[in-house]
C-alpha cells in the first residue's frame, strides 16, 4: 500500500461525493509519489454513488484496465483490497486506487428511517427491506439490536459492558484530531444515559457516527519502483472475504445461532492460517464498530477470546495502546467517523508507518476486519 | 388461526406500510392476505425455509409450495425500537425473531406487549394485522 489519502470527516461536506473522491484520490497519488496517468485501476464497494466515468473525467485517469466493486456494503469494505491485491499480482493492473465516498449525514442519512420500497439492498447483502422494515425495524441499529439481545443473554453480557467498550472508543477520539469526538470523552454513566435507540442492546452512544468524507487507497505490487522506495512500506500480509451460506449483513436472522458471527471466525481463521500469523502477533486491530454490540462478538469469533469473554478482555482499558488489544485507536467507526469502513484501514496503514494520532508503540503488524472482509497488514 | 367470527380485524392508523412484494416471496404474502402464516416447502424433497428463495437449496427444484404453520412459536431474540421514528409506527415497536414449531425463523412484531414484558423463549402465537393497501402482516402476541 503506497499512498493514503482522506478528506476532513465532518457532518455536512458541502460539496459531492465525487468531489470528495477526488480529493482523497488526489492526496493518496501525492502520498505515493503517483500521477493520476500512472493509475490503471479503480476499486470501490456497493453503496457508493461515485460513477467511474465521472472519476476518470475529473481525475484524468488515462486508460482504466480494472474496475471492480466488491458486495456487502461495509462489511465487504476490506475485500477492495483483495480486488487490488489479485489486479496488480496478476498484472491485470499495475497501480489500483481504492475509494470509498459518502455523505451518511449530510446526504442519505444511514441512520434514518425511512421506509424502504426496494425489495433490494443494492448488493449490500440484507433482505431487511423485505422482512424487517414492515416491523419497524427500518435502521441497521434494529437489525442488528435482534442479535445484540441474543448473545447479551447467551452470555450474560450487559449494555454496560458494551459501554466500557466505548468509553474507550470516546478516549481514543478526544486525543485525535480527525475525529468528530475529538476532545470529546465519554464516561460510563453517561453512556448509561444515553437514550435507547434500540433496547435492550443499543443506545445512541453505541452506535457509529454518520459521516461525510471520503477516503482513498493506492496499491502496488512489491516490486514496483514506487513501493520499493517507500521509506515505511506497508504491506498486505493476507487477505480474504467470507460470506456464509444463509447469512445476511446486520440482518442477520435466520442462522442457527444469531448471537454468534461465524463468518467472522471462518474470516479470522483464514487470515491468520494465509499470514502463519497468530492473534498475539497482532499489535493493532482495526474491527468494524458499526454497534458496540459487534466489536464484542468480533473480538471473539476472531479469536482473541473466547465466546462471552470479549467483556472481560476490554475491560477498563483492554482496548488502550497499551492495553492488552490495542483496537480502533482513531476512536473507531463510533468515536471517529464513519467512512463506511475504510477510514479503519487508513488508519491502520499510519499506525504502521508511526504516525497514528494514538500511536501503538512499534505497530508492525495490524489487522482490519469487518466481518464478511478482512486484511493483515505488516511493515 | 384465523379471525373469522372476530369482532374487528386489527387495524393500524396511520396506515402502517406493507411488504415489499416479489416475484420471490409472493406467496408468502398472498398467504398472509388469506390470514395463514405459511412457509415454503419444497415439494420435492420437503425441505422448509424462510425467507422464501426461487430454488430449493437442497435439491435444486424450482417446485416449491407451502407450508401451513400452527402459528405458535417461541421468542428467539427481540429488540425495543425506540428511535428514530417514523410517523407510520407505534413506539416503542417490539420486533422479534421468532421460531417456528415448525422449526423456521420469521422476523415479526410483537402486539400488545411492552418491552419489560419480553423475555426470549416465551410463548407467542401469531395474529394478523392489517396494513396499507390491504395487505397483512402476521404478527405475534404473548400467550396469556
Amino acid at each position: 500500500m503506497v499512498g493514503i489519502g482522506a478528506t476532513e470527516f465532518s457532518k455536512a461536506a458541502g460539496r459531492s461525493e465525487t468531489q470528495l473522491a477526488c480529493e482523497a484520490i488526489v492526496a493518496a497519488l501525492s502520498d505515493a509519489g503517483l500521477d493520476a496517468s500512472d493509475v490503471d485501476g479503480v476499486v470501490s464497494y456497493t453503496i457508493d454513488p461515485v460513477e467511474e466515468a465521472e472519476l476518470v473525467r475529473a481525475v484524468g485517469f488515462q486508460e482504466l484496465t480494472w474496475s471492480s466493486r466488491v458486495p456487502y456494503g461495509g462489511a465487504g469494505s476490506q475485500a477492495t483490497l483483495l480486488h487490488a491485491a489479485a489486479a496488480v499480482t496478476s498484472g491485470a493492473a499495475r497501480a489500483v486506487v481504492v475509494w470509498r465516498a459518502i455523505k451518511a449525514r449530510s446526504g442519505t442519512r444511514f441512520g434514518g428511517a425511512a421506509v424502504p420500497r426496494s425489495p433490494t439492498s443494492a448488493h449490500a447483502g440484507t433482505s431487511a427491506a423485505q422482512w424487517s422494515a414492515p416491523y419497524g425495524a427500518l435502521t441497521p441499529a434494529s437489525w442488528i439490536a435482534l442479535l445484540a439481545t441474543r448473545y447479551m443473554e447467551t452470555f450474560g453480557v450487559t449494555n454496560e459492558d458494551f459501554g466500557r467498550a466505548v468509553v474507550q472508543l470516546r478516549a481514543h477520539a478526544a486525543t485525535n484530531p480527525e475525529a468528530h469526538y475529538f476532545g470529546r470523552p465519554l464516561s460510563l454513566e453517561e453512556h448509561q444515559q444515553s437514550r435507547w435507540i434500540a433496547e435492550p442492546g443499543i443506545r445512541r452512544a453505541d452506535c457509529c457516527q454518520e459521516s461525510d468524507g471520503a477516503v482513498a487507497l493506492i496499491v502496488t505490487s512489491a516490486d514496483e519502483p514506487v513501493a520499493a522506495a517507500a521509506t515505511t512500506p506497508v504491506r498486505i500480509l493476507a487477505v480474504t472475504g467470507s460470506a456464509l451460506d444463509g447469512h445476511e449483513v446486520a440482518s442477520d436472522h435466520y442462522v442457527p445461532d444469531i448471537g454468534d458471527f461465524p463468518e467472522s471466525r471462518a474470516l479470522g481463521n483464514r487470515l491468520f492460517a494465509q499470514a502463519g500469523l497468530g492473534r498475539d502477533d497482532v499489535d493493532v486491530a482495526l474491527v468494524y464498530d458499526a454497534f458496540s454490540p459487534v466489536l464484542l462478538m468480533q473480538l471473539e469469533s476472531l479469536g482473541f477470546c473466547g465466546p462471552g469473554e470479549a467483556k472481560d478482555l476490554i475491560g477498563d482499558d483492554g482496548l488502550a495502546v497499551t492495553g492488552v488489544l490495542p483496537c480502533n485507536p482513531n476512536g473507531g467507526l463510533i468515536g471517529e467517523a464513519y467512512i463506511h469502513g475504510l477510514n479503519l484501514t487508513l488508519e491502520a496503514v499510519r499506525q504502521l508507518r508511526g504516525t497514528a494520532a494514538n500511536q501503538v508503540p512499534a505497530a508492525r503488524t495490524a489487522l482490519v476486519a469487518a466481518t464478511r472482509s478482512g486484511v493483515l497488514l505488516g511493515t | 388461526m384465523t379471525t373469522t367470527g372476530a369482532p374487528a380485524a386489527l387495524r393500524a392508523e396511520p396506515a402502517r406500510p406493507g411488504p415489499v412484494v416479489t416475484q420471490d416471496n409472493a406467496a408468502f404474502w398472498e398467504a398472509a392476505r388469506q390470514r395463514q402464516l405459511m412457509v415454503q416447502q419444497c415439494r420435492r424433497c420437503q425441505q422448509r425455509y424462510h425467507p422464501p428463495r426461487p430454488m430449493c437449496p437442497s435439491c435444486h427444484s424450482t417446485d416449491l409450495g407451502l407450508l401451513a404453520c400452527s402459528g405458535r412459536a417461541t421468542i428467539h431474540s427481540w429488540t425495543a425500537v425506540h428511535y428514530p421514528q417514523s410517523p407510520r409506527f407505534s413506539y416503542p415497536a417490539i420486533v422479534v425473531v421468532v421460531e417456528l414449531e415448525e422449526g423456521v425463523r420469521l422476523v415479526s412484531g410483537l402486539v400488545d406487549a411492552q418491552p419489560s414484558d419480553v423475555r426470549i423463549g416465551l410463548p407467542v402465537t401469531v395474529d394478523f394485522l392489517d396494513v396499507e393497501d390491504g395487505a397483512v402482516l402476521p404478527v405475534f402476541r404473548l400467550e396469556r
